[in-house]
């Protein structure tokens, strides 16, 4: 039998570029061209002056703790041996914020506002989710 | 224009409330659509508008062919599922005061206790588009996980506790227990809440909704048909929607400034400004509450305290009947009467004004109710004189 699989992003034509740079274990976000607002979740166009002008842009990867939760089931099935785990609300020192896992704090010690730092993890499949670890 | 009193509820139907009804979500639309259509005075043939959540499984043609309606010319859709209740009753309101019908049915019909978890099919073939794709791989899956990543930092930035939140939990029960439609109805303290176990930490069990079968509708005609009608009419003294800034729905995470700043903000400022009301003359209030952080959170976005004060006003028993400021979820709420997408409430809301709740507050002249304060919104302020 076998094993549940976790659930994967598909790249899409609005943000393949995204998942192709973490395969490279980059982090990139969209920069305004006009305004120069980085944008996060990816989008065509800026919410903040409508400018359809952008590029994919390295981010520093560093980023603070906003937020966390604790999971417990129930869950998909992929998740279920995990619980209880954490998972964050990244903020990011260039202004977007990103949900993601803090890999090597215990969920017992995290903690508002800690700095924490992008790492990757590589999937099966030539997927590489963006993670972080304690800065 | 503007659809201030112009507009009335006439009618109200609605099932049991179950874990299992053992009845199709067809069935169970039919028969609180053929109620409300009955306490309205009405038959099937006098009803030519029509509103629904546009998650509901029902849609406006087959009902039509069941219930036997010969013609609707007004039908429409309101999205955003726990967010859209109140916005059914605007639209409805706004056909009626446009003259695009004369009596419209809003209802909904959801088997969630019986039926699969929505979060858990979207997951189930692995493959993640849009927005969830950067989430649910990190497995933030639910609804549940996604409201506490909210109410964590909530609590830190205002101070909100986790007991506090216990004491709305208590509060509803006890609305609960005087309630016969209601699930719960077993007593509970701050401590069974504070036991109860986590399901996304900082949230317990008994910070959460039920899941529940079942269906409600009411029928909303205009003011002046209301006044010969048979019951009493609840007039719709307020009905809008709202979003606020990047407000995707149950995730505030993507926007500027607190994730304490939600759509409800907005909603309750064009509400007020319709109904030309304060949150002083406001009576009793239901506030949509999948999870229970949505109640601070609607008393402060709805102006009955000041930014972080709703855990302290919860506290202090203002949200209970009799005694309370407030009395909040006087059914029990979604934590402990039903969860029927919040359209329980809407019910509860017009039996305030009717005089009928099981923990009647004396002398309602404003009824409000909140849809989910996480998602794109609305809310509505039911009133009881057209000329007050």
């Amino acid at each position: 039998m076998s094993e549940p699989a976790r659930p994967f992003p598909v790249p899409e034509d609005g943000d393949a570029t995204y998942w192709e740079a973490a395969r490279r274990h980059e982090l990139v976000m969209q920069r305004c061209g006009s305004c120069g607002r980085f944008r996060f979740t990816p989008r065509p166009m800026c919410p903040f002056c409508q400018s359809w002008e952008f590029a994919w842009s390295p981010v520093s990867g560093k980023g603070v703790i906003h937020s966390w939760v604790v999971v417990h089931p129930p869950v998909l099935p992929f998740f279920q041996d995990k619980t209880p785990y954490a998972v964050a609300l990244i903020q990011l020192e260039e202004g977007p914020r990103m949900v993601s896992n803090v890999i090597d704090v215990d969920r017992g010690d995290m903690a508002m506002d800690m700095p924490v730092r992008v790492d990757f993890m590589d999937l099966e499949d030539g997927v590489t989710l963006p993670v972080f670890r304690r800065a | 224009m503007s659809i201030r009193n112009r507009a009335a509820i006439v009618g109200v139907g609605h099932t049991e409330y179950a874990k299992n009804i053992g009845r199709s979500e067809a069935h169970v639309a039919l028969e609180a659509i053929q109620k409300a259509i009955a306490d309205a005075g009405l038959t099937a043939a006098d009803i030519d508008g029509m509103v629904r959540f546009d998650m509901d499984t029902n849609v406006e043609s087959e009902l039509t062919y069941m219930l036997g309606i010969p013609n609707l010319r007004f039908f429409g859709e309101i999205p955003f599922g726990g967010g859209g209740g109140s916005g059914t009753i605007a639209l409805a309101a706004t056909a009626v005061t446009a003259g695009q019908a004369n009596n419209v049915v809003c209802f909904r019909a959801r088997n969630r206790g019986s039926g699969t978890r929505p979060w858990a099919a979207r997951g189930a073939s692995a493959g993640m588009v849009g927005v969830p794709k950067y989430h649910f791989p990190y497995g933030l899956l639910a609804p549940v996980q996604e409201i506490a990543m909210f109410a964590r930092r909530y609590m830190h930035e205002y101070g909100l506790t986790s007991r506090q939140l216990g004491h709305a939990a208590v509060a509803m029960r006890n609305h609960a227990i005087r309630n016969p439609n209601a699930l719960m109805r077993k007593p509970i303290t701050v401590e069974d809440h504070q036991n109860s176990r986590w399901i996304a930490e900082p949230l317990h069990l008994l910070d959460c909704c039920l899941e529940s079968d079942g269906a409600g509708a009411v029928v909303v005609t205009s003011a002046e048909r209301a006044r010969d009608g048979k019951n009493p009419p609840v007039y719709i003294r307020g009905a809008i929607q709202a979003t606020g800034p990047m407000a995707l729905s149950m995730t505030n995470y993507y926007r500027d400034g607190s994730l304490a700043s939600p759509s409800a903000e907005y909603a309750a400022r064009a509400l007020y400004e319709q109904a030309g009301l304060t949150p002083a003359d406001i009576n009793v209030a239901q506030f949509y509450c999948a999870f229970s952080p949505q109640i601070p959170q609607a008393l402060e976005a709805y102006g009955f305290v000041g930014a972080g004060e709703g855990g302290a006003f919860i506290e202090a028993g203002n949200v209970e009947w009799p005694h309370g400021k407030l009395p909040v979820n006087t059914h029990g709420g979604s934590l402990s009467e039903a969860y029927i997408h919040g359209f329980n409430d809407i019910v509860e809301a017009i039996r305030q004004v009717r005089g009928t709740s099981t923990s009647q507050v004396a002398n309602v002249n404003f009824s409000l109710i909140t849809s989910a304060t996480q998602n794109p919104t609305g809310a509505v302020i039911f009133g009881r004189e057209a000329n007050a």
